[in-house]
């Protein structure tokens, strides 16, 4: 049985290839503000980024496959919304509750997911995140169907005004270099080291002594955060906090971001969440086509593009980026 | 009272739906070894078919519920043989997404067409009205869906445990090299499981069809459900997934009565209860 992630085991580790690919992005995504590029979009592109990021982190690391990822985004999101808009706290405690919620909702469902695996670990996933959102239907916090509107964006530790574009453009894309190298960090330490072998066989892994569902589930937990802190994240570039988020078609777009830049390649969810948000944006003139051509794009990944754009591209140049 | 009975019949007919998908995903899942996504989208499709012979064709109730799992299933079995034959010896995630990928395509082709809003499917004279049982009042065309899928799923259940046909099905999903050696067509097979598999879901979509209108999203919010059903029950035995669906329509039509709030979720809620007691649901088998 070949495994999802077969395709993205490394070629050859690289370290030097990753920090050059690493300057060049983070140098492009600083010039920004200085193209005539709408930051809006780039902001909003970073923050799938990092959505995809987190996801990867599971699936191409841990080889878990969640299709309920969007409930972290959304429940952040809205926990975030709401501290900022009716408890009226900073910027940064806003964000930090966001990604608490965060945090302890991929505890609470991570103990209840982990129990299986392959296909049944995607449903249960899958399913909790549909709970959840009823749930958020139907509680008076979430507005329903409204969503929480006009949050106010605030000014981060006191100094740096959000609602200024350039100023918040600056600080998401900080956020998101940070927890870029962050998950870099994990994968590359002892812990995401056991979690590749779980992933490669998780008997061997067993056997060897490790307690497999604890390393699977602080991957869960990881994952979950750090797709609260996008979705927090999200609040501040989008202003509203909506069911959007929490809907499983999103779970289902960010598992379709990391298919085409890469599974388990590093900066793979980053290419994919560009082109998916950019495709986005730039066909959303053919309504409802749209998701044909992601339909089909979901397709084409799976029947003959399995390693994605940046798994190619570290295919043909021997490399793992 | 009544409310009460009313609302046990709906469940009973949304157990009825919930049993004759899972049972096709369940029948898939044992030959091919794939979670098919696209089967909420299949069951639409299923429903439309039947709406298109009679605006167009003029073909009524009765013939479309035999027309339109032939038309869908042979669908199927034209996406088995260009997609889904190509996943074999993949990881079985490929086969979730692969079909992720064709539900949004099936969906989305249906919604540029028809919208979001829904067609209306008019119940056949033979079945309209309905029956006052004292106690409830009972429409004739709700208990024929009942009926009609427990049979359906008898039949199947029958089919694949008691037949000789059902035996090559059983142990070419145990070893299909060995199936293969005494001379039987295994591809072949697997193309004409799916295609069942997927008659099944258009089945159940006819027959929602004049309950629930015909709605190109009506089958994308009930996979979840029945996905949720399939975890519960487990994958383990075609029985089990039958049970399970009718239990669970049950369960939820008594939430309904006795606290609506829930009734969307009490699915999933029972789902993390079984989870927590016993991970492999409950017909399942170890993995």
């Amino acid at each position: 049985m070949t495994s999802i992630t077969d395709n993205a085991a490394p070629v050859h580790r690289a370290g030097r290839d990753e920090v050059v690919a690493f300057a060049i992005m983070a140098a492009a995504l600083i010039a920004v503000p200085f193209t005539g590029i709408y930051p809006y979009f780039v902001m909003q592109a970073l923050c799938f980024a990092l959505f995809a990021c987190a996801f990867n982190l599971l699936i191409g690391y841990g080889g878990l496959l969640s299709f309920g990822h969007a409930m972290f985004l959304g429940t952040a999101g809205y926990v975030t919304a709401h501290a900022l808009k009716v408890w009226a706290v900073a910027p940064e405690i806003g964000v930090l509750v966001g990604m608490a919620a965060a945090c302890a909702l991929s505890v609470v469902t991570g103990l209840v997911a982990i129990r299986r695996q392959g296909i049944y670990f995607a449903m249960i996933t899958l399913a909790l995140s549909q709970l959840l959102y009823f749930l958020y239907l139907q509680t008076p916090f979430t507005h329903g169907e409204d969503g929480i509107q006009g949050v106010p964006q605030g000014r981060m530790f006191g100094i740096l005004n959000l609602a200024d574009t350039t100023t918040l453009y600056y600080v998401v894309l900080g956020v998101f270099l940070l927890a870029f190298l962050l998950i870099f960090r994990i994968i590359n330490s002892p812990f995401g080291e056991v979690l590749k072998s779980i992933r490669e066989n998780e008997q061997r892994a067993i056997s060897l002594g490790y307690k497999t569902d604890q390393y699977k589930l602080l991957a869960y937990i990881l994952s979950g955060t750090l797709a609260g802190l996008a979705g927090s994240l999200k609040i501040f570039v989008a202003q509203n906090a909506s069911l959007t988020d929490v809907h499983w078609s999103m779970s289902g777009e960010v598992v379709l971001m990391t298919l085409v830049g890469g599974l388990g390649t590093v900066f793979g969810p980053v290419v994919g969440a560009f082109v998916i948000i950019a495709m986005q944006q730039y066909l959303a003139q053919f309504g409802q086509w749209v998701t044909v051509i992601q339909g089909s794009i979901f397709v084409i990944c799976v029947l003959t593009f399995r390693r994605g754009v940046i798994g190619e591209i570290g295919q043909y140049f021997k490399r793992s980026l | 009272m009544q409310a009460l009975f009313a609302q046990l019949l709906v469940g009973l007919i949304n157990g009825s739906f919930y049993a004759l998908l899972s049972l096709g995903l369940a029948v898939i899942f044992g030959m091919l070894n794939i979670i098919n996504f696209a089967h909420g989208a299949l069951y639409m499709m299923g429903a439309f078919v039947a709406y298109f012979l009679l605006q167009y064709l003029g073909i009524g109730y009765w013939w479309a519920l035999l027309l339109a799992p032939i038309a869908v299933g042979l669908f199927g079995v034209v996406l088995e043989r260009t997609m889904l034959q190509w996943l074999t010896g993949l990881d079985h995630l490929y086969g979730l997404l692969l079909t992720f990928g064709m539900a949004l395509i099936i969906q989305g082709v249906f919604q540029n067409y028809f919208g979001s809003s829904g067609l209306p499917y008019a119940i056949p004279d033979a079945l309209r009205g309905g029956v006052n049982l004292g106690f409830m009042f009972l429409p004739v065309y709700r208990a024929w869906v009942v009926i009609f899928s427990v049979v359906v799923c008898l039949a199947t259940w029958f089919l694949i445990e008691r037949t000789r046909l059902g035996a090559y099905l059983r142990a070419a999903t145990e070893n299909p090299t060995l199936v293969r050696a005494f001379g039987i067509n295994v591809p072949r097979m697997i193309t004409l499981t799916y295609g069942f598999g997927v008659a099944l879901a258009a089945l159940a979509g006819v027959l929602s069809a004049p309950i629930n209108q015909v709605r190109p999203l009506m089958g994308a919010d009930l996979i979840i459900v029945v996905f949720a059903v399939v975890v519960i029950g487990g994958m383990g035995s075609i029985m089990g997934s039958v049970i399970t669906g009718f239990a669970l329509g049950i369960v939820e039509g008594l939430t309904k009565y006795f606290y609506p709030e829930a009734s969307n979720t009490v699915v999933f809620v029972l789902m993390v209860l079984v989870l927590l007691v016993k991970p492999t649901g409950l017909t399942g088998r170890a993995t």
